[in-house]
């Protein structure tokens, strides 16, 4: 719950709302991905993520 | 007033600990799991820093973040956002790490502060710092001076990828920004991958690589692929990079451009790739120059403060101070992301807190020396459990019979007081050489080091002396300076040598000290001064009063891929592992004959190859 409050703090305050139905979205394609498979690494490329 | 501060998750963990707006401790977490750039979360490091202070994870007021998870987050998906569908291999690699940990920073990290003294969570105030105002932070306010310009460059934190900032007394204003993803660091990390080197930590070499050839595809890489304007603000041309959508660096586009596909991993190198590695320098320094002049035009500052990766680029760094754009120029010794965690606790202290900020002339590193140190009775214990065989000498001797070892042309282990922070071995944590032999070089880097032939040494030398013997006179303490080797000290090469280039330069003695002096005569000097090392800067008296040389090679004291050594059982076996001759930590001096032969390994095979 602390973390769709910290969202939602964070789309007001850059006033970022349309990125609402992507993080709905995320929250259950990602939960299916995270089902699916293990942690991905990706070894040539900088930490970006 | 205690400020914990910390680094984790992407590379190069670590952990700072600040009382009342002084530095009790700073540790990178990879020294203790002795994993190279180990992301982890800094347990160790963190357990370190309070054993230092002497005190609990009760006792800490602030702890605090060094970047901000949910505006990298924010970059990531509005990235992907911009280059769908293309971006969808890499959407897929990272988004199930994010969903699955990196989003839920908050709790994880209560939750591992918790476990350091086995308690479901640590409750106390948490805070997130930006990722460039932690290194700004970590520029200015360690830095000696009253006001400065700070310019930060790195890969990418949040969004920016270079920022300008200004900072007076307590206050740091970030004043413009470049963003994600128009990145000097990325720029340099692409031409490590295509050069055939791994990516945030190859950059280095290809640093060392530059000297060798000759910059011919700068003009190249200035018509295509940077946009460099006058005040140093830059744009990539995207359509060369892969790594907003791919997981690689470079693209087709790229590899058209210089005519060939990257160079494989630990294949020869050629003419192509030293040339390439010269251009992307000069390209570098570029741009550090221009913004560095912009920057002095903006705040109106006559001194500048350097961090995030690129700050790590000493040969640029080098060539601004010749520039002599600022009256000085002061760079922090952790300017990568280990650095951030050391930012982000003293930006709490002054910036969220507000308080007051007394200089005196003097950095606030403390010579970087900000890790653990043993004991001699401790020294004694470990080294004995391990099995080594040494003798127990008075200080004097220490000194003495370091300096017999070294005249006698033999590579030394040197492990004496706290270990550095930061990338550097800077006398703490090294491995020494006599500068003056013609062979050593070589036998450090194939022999001990077990690295690339082509990688220069830097020296050590006595503050006092160090103009007798480079183009510098200024304090380098955290061998951040290229400077060249005075002219007087150097050989006049003969025709023949005249006519060599790349990889045969290195068989040419080109000064007084041929292991130091990088082909292009440069050299990474670190500046040794009696009041921050202490025993380190006697070494070299002794040494200078032996051999008249008061120069010694000084390098990290590791092998290739090996975090750098941070007790005396890591010192012993890498002592053991490597053709290192004598091991000097603390009193006790040891010598590779008298060692169990049972206790030899195969040392080189333990680390990946960075």
């Amino acid at each position: 719950m602390e973390l769709v409050r910290e969202l939602w703090d964070y789309m007001s305050t850059r006033k970022k709302f349309w990125l609402l139905p992507i993080l709905i979205m995320l929250g259950i394609f990602g939960t299916l991905i995270v089902l699916t498979q293990g942690t991905a690494v990706a070894p040539f490329i900088y930490t970006l993520f | 007033m205690l400020i914990l501060g910390i680094s984790a998750f992407y590379h190069d963990s670590a952990a700072a600990l600040v009382r009342d707006g002084q530095i009790v401790a700073a540790a990178q977490e990879e020294r203790f799991t002795r994993k190279k750039h180990d992301p982890s979360f800094p347990t160790n490091a963190v357990a370190y820093c309070l054993e230092e202070a002497g005190c609990r994870m009760a006792d800490i007021d602030h702890v605090v973040f060094y970047d901000k998870p949910i505006l990298k987050f924010e970059r990531l998906l509005e990235t992907y956002l911009a280059t769908v569908p293309r971006g969808f291999r890499s959407f897929r690699t990272a988004i199930p790490v994010w969903v699955k940990e990196k989003l839920f920073q908050k709790g994880m990290l209560r939750k591992k502060l918790g476990q350091i003294e086995g308690v479901k969570s640590w409750e106390g105030s948490l805070l997130f710092t930006e990722h460039h105002q932690s290194h700004a932070a970590s520029a200015f306010f360690a830095s000696p001076f009253k006001s400065a310009a700070v310019l930060t460059m790195d890969g990418v934190g949040e969004w920016c990828t270079t920022s300008l900032g200004h900072g007076r007394e307590n206050k740091l204003d970030i004043l413009r920004e470049i963003r994600f993803p128009h990145s000097l660091g990325l720029l340099y990390s692409a031409f490590t991958y295509y050069t055939g080197f791994k990516v945030n930590s190859g950059e280095y070499k290809v640093m060392g690589l530059a000297p060798y050839g000759k910059p011919v595809y700068a003009q190249k890489i200035l018509d295509n692929i940077i946009d460099l304007k006058d005040d140093g603000s830059f744009r990539l041309d995207q359509k060369y990079f892969n790594y907003c959508t791919g997981l690689t660096m470079t693209s087709p586009a790229f590899h058209e451009l210089f005519d060939g596909e990257p160079r494989k991993p630990e294949t020869p190198l050629t003419q192509r790739e030293m040339d390439l590695a010269a251009s992307v320098q000069v390209v570098t320094e570029e741009a550090v120059s221009r913004l560095a002049r912009y920057a002095r035009e903006v705040t109106g500052e006559r001194h500048l403060c350097l961090a995030g990766g690129v700050a790590l680029n000493c040969v640029a760094n080098g060539k601004l101070l010749k520039e002599s754009i600022y009256d000085d120029i002061w760079i922090q010794p952790a300017a990568g992301d280990a650095g951030g965690a050391l930012g982000a606790a003293l930006a709490v202290w002054h910036q969220y807190l507000g308080e007051e900020r007394q200089t005196n002339g003097k950095d606030f590193m403390e010579g970087s020396y900000l890790g653990p140190a043993f004991e001699q009775s401790e020294v004694e214990k470990r080294l004995s459990d391990a099995g080594a065989i040494f003798d127990v000498v008075s200080d004097d001797d220490v000194i003495s019979t370091t300096v017999d070892a070294l005249a006698e042309e033999k590579a030394v282990g040197w492990m004496q007081g706290r270990m550095e922070f930061g990338p550097r071995a800077l006398g703490g944590r090294s491995i020494l050489g006599d500068p003056r032999s013609p062979t050593m070089q070589k036998t450090l880097n194939l022999k001990v080091k077990y690295r690339e032939s082509f990688r220069p040494f830097a020296p050590s030398v006595r503050r006092e002396d160090v103009s007798d013997w480079f183009d510098l006179d200024t304090d380098s303490p955290y061998m951040l300076l290229v400077a060249e080797v005075l002219e007087s000290r150097r050989y006049t090469p003969n025709q023949d040598e005249k006519e060599l280039f790349g990889i045969d330069l290195l068989n040419v003695p080109r000064s007084e000290v041929p292991a130091i002096t990088h082909v292009d005569y440069s050299a990474r000097v670190q500046t040794v001064h009696k009041e921050t090392n202490p025993r380190y800067w006697d070494l070299l008296t002794a040494f200078k009063a032996r051999t008249d040389c008061p120069v010694l090679v000084n390098t990290s004291f590791n092998v290739r891929g090996e975090p750098i050594v941070c007790t005396p059982e890591d010192a012993f076996h890498c002592f053991m592992g490597t053709e290192i001759e004598r091991l000097v930590v603390g009193n006790c001096v040891m010598r590779k004959e008298d060692q169990p032969a049972h206790l030899k390994k195969d040392y080189k095979e333990e680390f990946e190859l960075d």
